[in-house]
């Protein structure tokens, strides 16, 4: 498409606008408005931060806070049980939603609504039904046995968990649609052959959609891994971090110590999780753009 | 007719068994809210399944401002109306352009700046919020709706140039060069042969855009903190400031927040399942 001048190299040091062909000056005036966004609100606040966060110090006092490592081990309970056990259920709800059911297909609509409705007010909604002396699920307890339910967001390990509940409750549909895209690429003539040879349905799953099905699977994996460190709203809603800041994760306790103004301690604790996130960043970069 | 078989039978109440469990789980946190909104305060707590007597009182309350959490309520409202928008409109021109400028026209370091983008799209956007609040602060952009938008934006973008760039690798080159023979500008091209090519994955992403914007919670909740600055979800936040929040009113204007994103996902749900998911996780 591009028409070079065959000339235009034997002419000494041309100002660079005539280098370039006009399809070429468009394509750079056309980037800029982004290169400047990324420039003005990414490259800079990364810079300033790792310059706020380079003394010593921080990591120092980061190492000596007992919170930080609550709040790493709770990451890491989140990221490694949670997104497991989350991406389990949608590997299983995308068999179930790609059986042709007129009913599933109904179904399948409302499943969505979690991803389609924004995450405060049903987090919110959720801490209330949770809520010791006034929620609806204590108070069905108290109807059935006459007896106080617990207070469940008042012990870490229930509240870690109700977020996790939450997250998994909020973006489930999305990974589940797309497990289904998955699954429903594989041939159909794969399982009718199978059928014809009586294969159990143990034994369709392991040799014919397990394998086609595993790349899609761990990407979606690791993919809901990155995104879930960044999860905020799950805890923050739910919890407040709390109680005594024994459910933070590293997504709300950087917002922490940003709101107690210790702003090179909250960059701190985020040039500490890098050394996790770069890699699989990494991986998922190399396997996106190929 | 034919009666179903015994297997037949059995196999309908094993997915009934999966279907009826899902379908609580996902409805429970919603229903709950859609019932307070249309309890009396004083039925609200009483676990009952449906009130004994159903009422639009509280939505009265809210559309008419008249408590204390809801003075501003039509302020707000209109804020997160016009960041989303702002947010869409612009992550729509930023992007379309970033994506005829690589896609069409090979600009050099094309390739970079699209692995630059991506790589922001990975990085978790809390992580992003730490430095972006400091830095808005350094432009003197706080509690200004611009430094929302232009956060938003920064976020939004780097997944529109994305997948826009894949839509538009798949329009056949041939288009451009017949266009070129007949003497078209590049912004004739632009205008005249790509934005209508591209229309069902600008819809997408336009959705996209609006959507993130109106549904975020921590950058507003960092950026801005005026009663009158602020958009719906960080005044549903908010509430949670005082012991005796009136959840009946917080969960009514949850309910009223949550609908518009809800009918535009419905409503575009055919281009944001072809255009977005397909994208967001190559096969």
């Amino acid at each position: 498409m591009a028409i070079t001048l065959s000339g235009d190299q034997s002419i000494p040091a041309p100002p660079l606008s005539s280098r370039l062909t006009p399809a070429q000056v468009w394509g750079i005036v056309l980037l800029a408005p982004y290169l400047l966004v990324f420039l003005a609100f990414v490259v800079y606040p990364v810079c300033y931060g790792l310059w706020l966060a380079r003394a010593p110090s921080n990591y120092v006092a980061l190492y000596n806070d007992p919170i930080f490592a609550r709040a790493a081990v709770n990451t890491l309970i989140f990221l490694v049980i949670g997104i497991n056990i989350k991406m389990l259920i949608a590997l299983f709800l995308s068999g179930f939603f790609a059986q042709q059911r007129t009913w599933i297909k109904w179904l399948s609509v409302i499943f969505i609504l979690p991803w389609a409705v924004p995450s405060i007010p049903t987090i919110l909604s959720v801490r209330f039904m949770l809520n010791p002396e006034w929620g609806v699920i204590n108070h069905i307890i108290f109807s059935f046995t006459g007896d106080d339910g617990p207070n469940w967001l008042n012990d870490p390990t229930v509240a870690l968990t109700m977020a996790i509940g939450v997250h998994i409750w909020k973006s489930l549909p999305f990974w589940t649609l797309i497990l289904i895209t998955g699954r429903l690429a594989i041939a159909h003539d794969l399982f009718e052959a199978a059928e014809v040879d009586g294969a159990s349905w143990w034994q369709k799953f392991r040799y014919i959609t397990w394998p086609s099905m595993q790349t899609l699977y761990v990407t979606c994996t690791l993919l809901s891994m990155i995104w879930t460190l960044g999860d905020f709203n799950s805890v923050y809603l739910l919890t407040g971090g709390g109680p005594a800041d024994l459910t933070h994760v590293l997504a709300t306790l950087g917002i922490r110590y940003l709101r107690l103004d210790q702003l090179s301690l909250a960059m701190a604790s985020i040039v500490c999780a890098m050394p996790f996130v770069l890699p699989l960043v990494y991986f998922m970069m190399k396997r996106l753009s190929r | 007719m034919k009666l179903p078989s015994l297997r037949e039978v059995a196999t309908e109440a094993r997915l009934l068994l999966i279907g009826i469990p899902v379908f609580l789980w996902t409805m429970i946190p919603i229903y709950h809210m859609f019932l307070f909104a249309i309890s009396p305060k004083e039925d609200a707590f009483s676990g009952k399944l449906w009130p004994d007597h159903p009422t639009l009182h509280n939505f009265e309350i809210v559309f008419k401002q008249q408590h204390y959490f809801l003075r501003d309520f039509y302020v707000q409202f209109w804020n997160s109306m016009l960041i989303a928008a702002a947010v869409g409109a612009l992550t729509l021109f930023i992007a379309t352009a970033a994506a005829f400028s690589i896609s069409r026209l090979k600009v050099p370091g094309g390739r970079m700046v699209l692995n630059l983008a991506l790589f922001t799209y990975f990085i978790p956007a809390a992580f992003l919020a730490v430095p972006m609040y400091r830095t808005m602060g350094n432009y003197g952009l706080l509690n200004n709706h611009w430094s929302l938008i232009l956060a938003m934006v920064t976020i939004a973008s780097p997944y529109a140039i994305w997948v826009l760039k894949q839509a538009s690798d798949k329009l056949p080159v041939e288009l451009d060069e017949a266009a070129v023979m007949d003497g078209a500008t590049t912004l004739q091209i632009f205008r005249l042969v790509y934005l209508p090519l591209m229309m069902p994955s600008l819809v997408a992403i336009g959705t996209y855009a609006v959507l993130l914007a109106w549904n975020e919670y921590l950058y507003a909740f960092l950026l801005l903190s005026n009663d009158r600055q602020i958009t719906l979800p960080v005044a549903l936040g908010n509430f949670l400031a005082a012991d005796d929040s009136p959840w009946e009113l917080l969960m009514t204007t949850g309910f009223i927040y949550a609908l518009p994103p809800a009918a535009v996902y419905y409503a575009f749900r055919r281009y944001m399942v072809g255009g977005l998911t397909a994208g967001a996780v190559k096969s």
